[in-house]
């Protein structure tokens, strides 16, 4: 049989990544429309990055959705990890298993029924909305992947390290902050990362959770689409899609090289140079 | 690097022939298990056990997994608290202090070096966190690195040395704050044979040099003894024996301690006579007589066991002057050859089989003895004890 490209092969993934991408690349060809019409060409042009850039609501609203992207991932971070850390070190204990089964419960529950709770919360105990309950509600549904990605390494994180420093005289708090944080960190971060993104592109929680003044960034797309599409809408989300795909660039070319570099010393080790 | 010796170079035969505080009455044990128990649930782990270990020892225990040897040293290092009893360390109580406060340092099976800390910084650790100043960490760690040859490799990450490199780095590690006691967890057990037995010598110079007193758990009996000045063969949560090595091969407690340590040949029997000096036992079946100079240890009518190792059993194509003493027959029913020695196991005729081993002094190819043949295998008065449990 032959290898390589076979014409099955070539069609398939043309058609896989049309699929994929196809919507994409026209929302960015488009956002470079001379024409206000978004669905007819008229010619290259960057006008609509300018025009984002006098949109005083569209800014205020990407400045409210990175305030609450980077506070509530920072705090979900910190609590997912707590979380993790006790599923993980405290064993067994009556209702462990329910216990961690609440953990992920958000994962799966549907966004209508998070934000719908959320918000019958929020008005129960008489919580004004706005840029605070927004925060609260990202944490709450974003810190269970943080728990989750965390989790996962802890499990096969050696106990004997920490034992190891208590043994060498390291009180426990220390020994978290020295020996365990620093490696366990990688998780961490990319569960940073995961709370981030979801934060910044919540609509459905967003929208239920939210109050005057504190509009993101999607609900305000959201929202303009519904009067009609116009080119700004298309020059935003390619600002955001360049960001993203920034982000995953360089993440993958740090744990490439990082990779590179393990494989490299484990090599000099086996050499017994 | 795996040549490298620690030697001094001096030998250290009249201190280690010197030394055996544990029959001097007056000698004040260092380490002290009284009455300790310890419990996981219902499984308990260490079972009522009380035991003395002297400063300056070298002191092994002995198990297979589960036997409660590697409990009872994290009891000494502060990882679990006994469920009843106390730990002693130099007339403290250990009880209630916890690791990081208490005067001991492990080594760990799986050395658990830092990952991300290279071997400089993994060996000054412990001197950080005593609030060492910066000048006196520097010297003491060069200290170390010398003691254990890997100056070169101060810069390293652990995951850049060898097995036998990161043992060292774990060794100096451990040994850096000069602990009162050290503790090794199973410290050989991931290294090659010919390494294991060059670190073992090490590990005494060490010892010796250092004057610290070292705990070893260790399931290798090779291990414990080669290093240890005594053993504790535990079992079931249980200190079955406490003695030297030598004690322990040759004067079994038990048919447990026996089979443990070396290989065995047990003949059971009852005990026909007890009197001059001179234990007598009656082996069922075959009916031979076993005469052991033995005093106690067994009474007139037990059901006993005598244990020889094959190495002290002869062996012989004629019978012996007098073979209805310490004498048995049967057939050679299996060689095993393997080069220094010859392991010959006979069928007797009541089915058991008894191995007895030969030094194989001359070049001969051919054995005189061989399979199949008729032989008689003695041992004398001294070869064997009886044992009753």
């Amino acid at each position: 049989m032959r290898r390589g490209a076979s014409w099955f092969n070539v069609t398939s993934i043309t058609l896989g990544f049309a699929f994929l991408y196809l919507p994409i690349v026209l929302l960015v060809i488009y956002s470079f429309n001379a024409s206000k019409l978004v669905t007819v060409w008229g010619g290259f042009s960057t006008k609509w990055y300018v025009s984002l850039l006098t949109n005083q609501g569209l800014l205020d609203a990407a400045w409210v959705t990175i305030r609450v992207a980077l506070l509530s991932a920072t705090l979900a971070t910190v609590l997912g990890t707590l979380a993790a850390i006790a599923l993980v070190r405290f064993g067994r204990f009556p209702g462990g298993t329910l216990f961690s089964g609440m953990v992920y419960a958000p994962l799966v529950m549907p966004e209508v029924i998070t934000g719908l709770a959320m918000l019958l919360l929020f008005v129960a105990i008489g919580f004004a909305r706005g840029f605070w309950t927004l925060t609260l509600a990202h944490i709450t549904f974003s810190m269970c992947f943080v728990a989750v990605v965390v989790q996962s390494r802890l499990v096969t994180f050696d106990r004997s390290l920490e034992e190891a420093a208590l043994d060498l005289g390291c009180p426990p708090f220390r020994t978290f902050f020295t020996i365990t944080l620093p490696l366990i960190l990688p998780a961490v971060v990319a569960g940073w990362m995961l709370a981030f993104t979801l934060s910044l592109d919540d609509l459905v929680i967003s929208s239920f959770t939210t109050g005057p003044g504190a509009t993101t960034l999607p609900m305000k797309i959201y929202s303009q689409v519904r009067l009609g599409v116009t080119p700004e809408i298309n020059a935003i989300c390619t600002i955001l899609i360049a960001i993203v795909a920034t982000g995953v660039i360089i993440a993958s070319i740090v744990t490439k090289r990082r990779e590179v570099e393990r494989q490299r010393a484990e090599r000099l080790a086996i050499q017994g140079v | 690097m795996a040549g490298k010796s620690l030697s001094t170079g001096k030998s250290l035969g009249p201190i280690r022939r010197a030394f055996a505080p544990w029959n001097d009455p007056a000698a004040k044990p260092f380490i002290q298990f009284q009455n300790v128990t310890k419990s996981f649930g219902d499984f308990t782990a260490v079972d009522d056990l009380s035991l003395n270990i002297y400063e300056r020892e070298f002191f092994a225990l002995l198990g297979p997994s589960g036997c409660g040897k590697t409990t009872l040293m994290r009891m000494i290092a502060g990882f679990e608290e006994p469920t009843s009893g106390h730990v002693m360390l130099d007339g403290q109580d250990l009880v209630g202090v916890p690791p990081y406060r208490r005067p001991t340092n492990m080594m760990f099976q799986s050395y658990a070096l830092f990952p991300h800390m290279n071997v400089w910084d993994n060996i000054a650790f412990g001197l950080k966190q005593d609030g060492m100043p910066k000048a006196d960490i520097a010297t003491r760690v060069d200290e170390m690195l010398a003691l254990v040859k890997l100056e070169k490799f101060a810069k390293r990450k652990p995951h850049q040395l060898s097995g036998g490199q990161k043992q060292r780095v774990a060794l100096a590690r451990s040994l850096a704050k000069k602990p009162k006691v050290l503790l090794l967890d199973e410290p050989l057990g991931a290294l090659d044979k010919k390494l294991r037995e060059e670190t073992q010598f090490e590990l005494i110079d060490l010892q010796v040099k250092l004057g610290m007193t070292f705990v070893i758990v260790t399931h290798d009996q090779e291990e414990a003894m080669t290093v240890a000045d005594r053993i504790a063969v535990m079992d079931q949560g249980k200190i079955v024996q406490i003695a030297t090595p030598a004690e322990i091969y040759e004067q079994p407690n038990s048919r447990y301690v026996a089979d443990f340590i070396g290989d065995i040949n047990l003949l059971e029997g009852h005990i026909s006579s007890t009197e001059g000096g001179v234990t007598t036992l009656d082996c069922d079946g075959t009916g031979a007589k076993v005469q052991v100079n033995q005093d106690g240890g067994a009474k007139l009518g037990d059901r006993a066991w005598f244990a020889v190792r094959p190495e002290k059993v002869a062996i012989s194509l004629s019978p012996p002057v007098d073979p209805s003493v310490n004498a048995v027959t049967g057939e050679v029913w299996d060689i095993a050859y393997l080069g220094d020695v010859s392991i010959y196991h006979v069928r007797l005729a009541t089915g058991a089989t008894v191995k007895a081993t030969i030094t194989n002094t001359t070049r001969l190819v051919e054995r005189p003895i061989t399979w199949d043949d008729k032989v008689w295998l003695t041992w004398s008065g001294d070869g064997g004890v009886v044992l009753t449990r």
